[in-house]
């Protein structure tokens, strides 16, 4: 197989014309729908029956207090329900899931990485995968949509000390926002040959007397979600390399286009919230360069490598789709995949770890994606501030030392997760056989697993086993923290800016939008985040694409 | 800096080699921890006969030198300020006061005295403490303080009666209640200032801190967790490599400049004669986003000129202005050709004097003279032989001219006089008596001019400049609105508060601090105190009361309000020193993982020799080079930590493009030259290259 050139410079303009067309209608709707006042009466009906108050703004420690509690509560209900699925309805014959597995499965769904220790065909039923891991699907999206409009709102927001009401916000990043659009997606996919059935597995006697397993099942709905919400968990254990969940080369790239396109938005959402669309526009084009930028990498990987390319591609997509794909599902922490990532020329993947290693901000998960770019903005206009003589500030916000020591803990607690974790996996020999390839490869497959984990992102490397008590813990723990921790951090953010006073812009201010601003959040960013992983990638896929 | 400074600051460096004194330096205190470790793994080779015992020798070296390095910025910035404090204190020795108890004097040790105590000074005598003038006046000698010779006047009551302790009465006899308890003395406090000994970390330091140790961490992290994993792949380096590349990554620059920075910050605002309370006054006043101008002698010479004519009633304008402009025609101070020259904006204009004098050999030019304060000309009068007087002066001068010729002043021009007083202008009055040596009419007075100040050459283009780095000017001054309004215009200032009371300006204060500005004002009287407190900065005037000096954070020794710009603009400088270095420190990691990592693991994995872009001549003088290239930078940057970086009045965007090129871009470029020059010349040392 040969990387058609000309068919991924059409595909990315295709997706680059529709995402600047629906950047700004998406970003001006969710504004909209975040800034509202009014509340549905499918909301009512639910503030009523949780007991909530939808119009009482919360202070952060309440709005993260509100967040912990969901978050736990869901923990145990997709954790008790696995256990559970054997004597629960739909379960198409599959038993309960193995404690490790499914403690692992709830964290992963739960933090919205979606890391699939377990093959779902052969686990999970019709039931549990709708019932619990698709509102999953829905809930930690909203969770991340949640925390960075709790974000935007602290810097809008002078002398205040809410944030919002984390009932309310959420309530609205699913009903007003993912579940529209996932209804579209999914008939949308539906059309394009996604199967949607409640017909479960069929088992067919073909002409040569040999039996074939077809699987069927709700798939376009789950597909639809997965996507939308950054989650990236598959119905089937091949993800969306299987014709079932992503028939052709046009739900291959409306599949990309369904990742992209929330996270996309946000930046311009936010450029609404705060008055100033420049600002969403900054943030957006840093994101989009980094995006075009690590697409063209990754082709030059994939392609320039000499090495034949074939094992782990789908045949029926093709190299240009699914360099696409692989480039941004780990640039958005979703995960899904298209493509084996193991199978790809060494150097490729490394480029989807240094996606991922970018803290997926580019553009990210949803919500998480715009409020790690906006922790590396406020690092940026600390340097600009300081080099053009003034104590920073963003939009109008001190950035002092209780606001340095927040965004200090966000940059440091990824990669810290992600090496740390490596380095127990490899230091532990039982741990370090689970990726039983030899030399820099099996490296490559550990550093992946905890670089996807530690980023909420989900996607793997295979061949590495990750459903053994040693690695399914060490893994939930590294999601778990890598989820919980930084969004505690930005809620206390939210909290401390929200309280300061605003402070006029002057010409004295470095202006936090244009191209100068961009240029150094891009450095920023790289220097801040992926440099810090640069001796860990020169042991995995440096070492091995670059063994002569 | 020369090479006996940084002698001198040596043993100081030395000294602060201490585990205690290194710890509060995060980043520093790495290197100290790794430079420690990498001397007992190399004591170990050379015990145990290892081959490669030169190349850690190196490191180990390398690494002390990058933490005494460290120290000898620090040392070599508090070095300055010793030299000064010795000065100082020189000038603080035991002096004896002449205490005065119920009118009896006695001797007493200086600092035996206590708050209120009233002490005697005359000349020859070093005044004991500070305190207030309360009775006589004296011309005192400050150049201890402020290294200007030429004395002051002292004098009870009004806003010159703050002595200072260590300063010298040159003449006459004061007397003196001491406001600063022993130690605590306004050179007690400069002396502690200069020394740095009470220098602590400001808001934005801890801030910046912040990111350095969290880089330092996550560098740390990074490397400790890269033994297990090279021990996986079969390739771990020896501990001395991975203390060299955590020593290279963490930001060890601008973590042994730090302190550099802050010092040498405080010592230039000391080189202008400005004494700071605070670093963190420093730091405040680089942020100040609202400038509180006093007109008079800040923006304005106080040198007054014409601004307006007022007749008297039944005079008309046009022969008050005639009549000024005639009697001051020989005036050749500013405030007589201002007259002129506003005349002739009133469109009056005539003969010069030249051309009088051609026409009438009898004028008389009558000059102004301390005794009469008034001047003008004697012109041939209406009536042949008489003689016309035209004259024009201080208002009580002229006032008593005209009552010897039988004229009052009309009680409209005397309010008008009054009025323009009030308002800090300067009143003159005009007036004319044509009939000397004959019947004629009697004398009269044509009205008044007011004169008001002239702006200083120079401010508008300052204050264009400050309007570009985002900084508002809000001129305050007792004038009227009128002649406020066109000062202001004049000077270029945003705004202006006319009429304005000590009050008013703790209210414009206040106003643009709830809008989220930050101020900063001049001050020098007690009634400017409850402004000066309330200001972000407050500079007082060293000739200040001492009550306006205790209310401010900065004492300039100058007292020039001007400076107040200059201090904006050290503010400035050192936080852009401080952010530049950063960037600088921070670019640099780039150059230095490629050397750095491929010499890591090029014997285990050779394919990672292509990152070797620098085209370095072996993994040992790799990461050796990095490693002295690491150490020499900090030297290198000493001086302009010390100076500072150039500062230019530009707007931020502009500042921001510029510090990034040289900084970001030339930190990303320049060590990838250095590391490849110093291992050009470490290559040929056996065991290394």
């Amino acid at each position: 197989m040969q990387l058609n050139v000309f068919s991924l410079i059409t595909q990315r303009a295709i997706l680059m014309v529709v995402l600047a067309a629906t950047h700004q209608p998406l970003g001006a709707y969710l504004a909209n729908t975040f800034s509202s006042t009014r509340h549905l009466r499918v909301e009512r009906l639910l503030y009523r029956a949780g007991g909530v108050d939808p119009d009482a703004d919360q202070r952060w420690q309440v709005y993260l207090r509100s967040l912990l509690a969901f978050t736990a509560v869901s923990l145990v209900l997709v954790f008790g329900l696995q256990l559970a699925q054997g004597v629960l309805p739909f379960n198409e014959g599959h038993q309960g899931v193995d404690p490790w597995v499914a403690m692992n499965t709830a964290v992963s769904f739960v933090t919205n990485t979606n890391w699939q220790t377990y093959s779902p065909e052969l686990t999970l039923g019709f039931g549990v995968q709708m019932a619990v891991l698709a509102v999953q699907n829905f809930l930690s999206a909203g969770v991340g949509i949640a925390v960075v409009v709790a974000l935007i709102r602290g810097i809008t927001r002078s002398e205040r000390t809410t944030v919002g009401n984390f009932w309310v916000d959420l309530s609205r990043a699913c009903y007003r926002v993912l579940l529209p659009l996932s209804v579209v997606a999914a008939v949308v996919l539906m059309i394009s040959g996604v199967i949607q059935n409640w017909g479960g597995t069929i088992i067919h006697t073909i002409a040569t007397g040999a039996a074939q397993t077809i699987p069927g099942g709700p798939v376009a709905s789950q597909e639809a979600v997965k996507l939308l919400g950054t989650n990236g968990g598959g119905y089937f254990n091949a993800n969306s390399a299987h014709p079932f969940e992503n028939p052709n080369a046009f739900s291959s790239l409306f599949e990309v286009l369904l990742l992209l396109v929330i996270p996309f938005a946000l930046p311009a959402m936010y450029g609404r919230m705060v008055g100033d669309k420049r600002q969403g526009y900054t943030i957006v084009s840093v994101m989009a360069a980094f995006w075009i930028g690590s697409t063209a990498l990754m082709s030059w990987a994939t392609a320039g490598s000499g090495a034949p390319l074939g094992e782990g591609f789908e045949q029926r997509l093709g190299v240009a789709p699914s360099t696409i794909f692989a480039t941004a599902t780990t640039l958005t922490s979703t995960g899904a995949v298209n493509v084996a990532h193991d199978s790809l020329p060494p150097l490729a993947g490394g480029m989807l770890m240094l996606n991922m290693m970018l803290g997926e901000v580019a553009p990210g998960g949803v919500g998480s994606g715009l409020y790690g770019m906006l922790v590396l903005a406020l690092v940026a206009v600390f340097i600009a501030g300081l080099m053009v003589g003034r104590t920073p500030e963003f939009l109008g916000k001190k950035i002092a030392a209780r606001q340095m020591k927040l965004v200090a803990i966000y940059i440091l607690i990824t990669p810290i997760l992600a090496l740390t974790g490596t380095a127990v996996t490899v230091a532990i020999p039982g741990l370090a056989a689970s990726a039983p390839a030899s030399g820099p490869h099996g490296f490559s497959e550990i550093l992946y697993a905890f670089t996807s984990a530690a980023n909420n992102n989900g996607s793997a490397f295979g061949g590495i086993t990750t459903s053994g008590p040693g690695l399914a813990t060490l893994l939930a723990v590294v999601m778990l923290l890598g989820r919980i921790v930084p969004i505690a951090v930005i809620l206390a953010l939210a909290g401390s800016l929200g309280t300061q006073r605003k402070v006029p812009t002057t010409a004295g201010t470095v202006p936090t939008s244009g191209p100068l601003f961009a240029v150094l959040l891009g450095g920023v960013s790289l220097i801040l985040t992926a440099l810090t992983y640069f001796p860990a990638l020169a042991l995995g896929p440096a070492a091995e694409g670059l063994l002569r | 800096m020369n090479v006996s400074t940084v002698f001198a600051a040596l043993p100081l460096a030395w000294r602060k080699l201490s585990p205690r004194a290194m710890v509060h330096s995060p980043v520093m205190f790495t290197v100290l921890v790794g430079a420690m470790v990498c001397t007992v793994v190399t004591v170990e080779l050379i015990l145990t006969g290892s081959s490669a015992v030169l190349f850690s020798v190196g490191v180990t070296v390398w690494l002390w030198l990058t933490v005494l390095f460290g120290n000898l910025s620090e040392a070599i910035a508090e070095g300055r300020g010793k030299a000064q404090a010795a000065s100082l204190r020189a000038s603080r020795t035991s002096v004896l006061a002449r205490r005065l108890t119920n009118g009896q004097e006695e001797q007493v040790l200086g600092v035996e005295l206590a708050i209120g105590d009233v002490v005697v000074c005359e000349s020859g005598d070093v005044i004991p403490s500070d305190g207030d003038v309360i009775a006589g006046l004296a011309s005192v000698d400050e150049s201890a303080i402020t290294g200007e010779s030429a004395p002051v006047l002292r004098e009870s009551g009004g806003d010159r009666s703050s002595v200072t302790g260590g300063t010298t009465v040159l003449s006459d006899r004061i007397e003196i209640r001491i406001t600063a308890a022993s130690g605590k003395t306004f050179l007690d406090r400069m002396i502690a200032l200069v020394e740095g000994a009470t220098r602590q970390k400001t808001p934005n330091e801890i801030a910046l801190n912040v990111l350095l140790v969290s880089l330092t961490i996550v560098f740390v992290v990074a490397v400790l967790t890269l033994a297990p994993m090279a021990a996986f792949a079969h390739a771990l380096p020896s501990p001395i490599i991975l203390v060299a590349l955590l020593v290279c990554l963490i930001p060890t620059t601008i973590g042994a400049l730090v302190p550099a920075i802050g010092i040498a910050g405080m010592d230039r605002l000391v080189q202008h004669n400005v004494l700071a309370t605070s670093g963190r006054a420093v730091e405040t006043a680089g942020d100040v986003t609202t400038l509180l101008l006093d007109k008079t002698g800040t923006i304005t010479f106080g040198n007054r000129r014409a601004v307006e004519f007022y007749p008297a009633p039944g005079v008309s304008f046009h022969e008050l202005v005639e009549v000024a402009r005639l009697a001051s025609l020989a005036d050749e101070t500013p405030e007589g050709r201002s007259i002129v020259d506003l005349a002739q904006t009133h469109g009056v204009s005539g003969d010069s004097l030249d051309d009088l004098m051609h026409r009438d050999p009898a004028l008389e030019v009558v000059p102004f003279s301390a005794s009469t304060r008034m001047s003008g000309l004697n012109v041939a009068g209406t009536q042949p032989g008489t003689r016309r007087e035209l004259r024009k002066g201080a208002a009580s001068a002229v006032e008593l001219y005209a009552a010897e010729h039988g004229a009052a002043v009309a009680e409209e021009l005397t309010r008008q006089v009054e009025l323009i007083s009030s308002q800090g202008g300067t009143p003159l009055l005009v007036s004319e008596y044509d009939g000397a040596g004959g019947g004629g009419r009697r004398a009269q007075v044509l009205g008044v001019v007011a004169l008001a100040d002239v702006v200083k050459p120079g401010m508008r283009e300052r204050f264009i400049e400050l309007r570009a780095m985002g900084i508002k000017t809000v001129m305050i001054t007792g004038d009227n609105r009128i002649t406020a309004a066109a000062i202001a215009a004049e000077a270029g200032v945003d705004d202006f508060v006319a009429e304005a009371t000590p009050e008013d300006k703790l209210a414009v204060i206040k106003a643009e601090q709830d809008a989220g500005r930050l101020v900063a004002m001049t001050g020098d009287g007690t009634n400017d105190a409850p402004a000066l407190a309330a200001a972000d900065v407050g500079v007082a005037m060293n000739s200040g009361t001492s009550a306006a000096k205790e209310a401010a954070n900065m004492v300039d020794l100058d007292s020039d309000p001007t400076k107040l710009i200059d201090i904006v603009g050290i503010g400035k400088q050192l936080l852009i020193t401080r952010g530049a270095l950063t960037t600088f420190s921070v670019a640099n990691d780039v150059a230095k993982y490629f050397a750095i990592v491929p010499a890591l693991f090029m014997a285990a994995f050779p394919g990672l020799g292509l990152l070797n872009i620098m085209g370095l001549h072996s993994p040992g003088s790799a990461i050796l080079s990095a490693v002295i290239f690491n150490a020499l930078i900090i030297v290198l940057l000493v001086p302009l930590a010390l100076r500072g970086v150039k500062y230019r009045a530009v707007s931020a965007a502009r500042a921001l493009t510029r510090n990034l090129l040289i900084y970001g871009l030339g930190g990303v470029i320049a060590p990838f030259i250095g590391i490849k020059i110093i291992d050009l010349m470490i290559q040929f040392i056996p065991g290394i290259g």
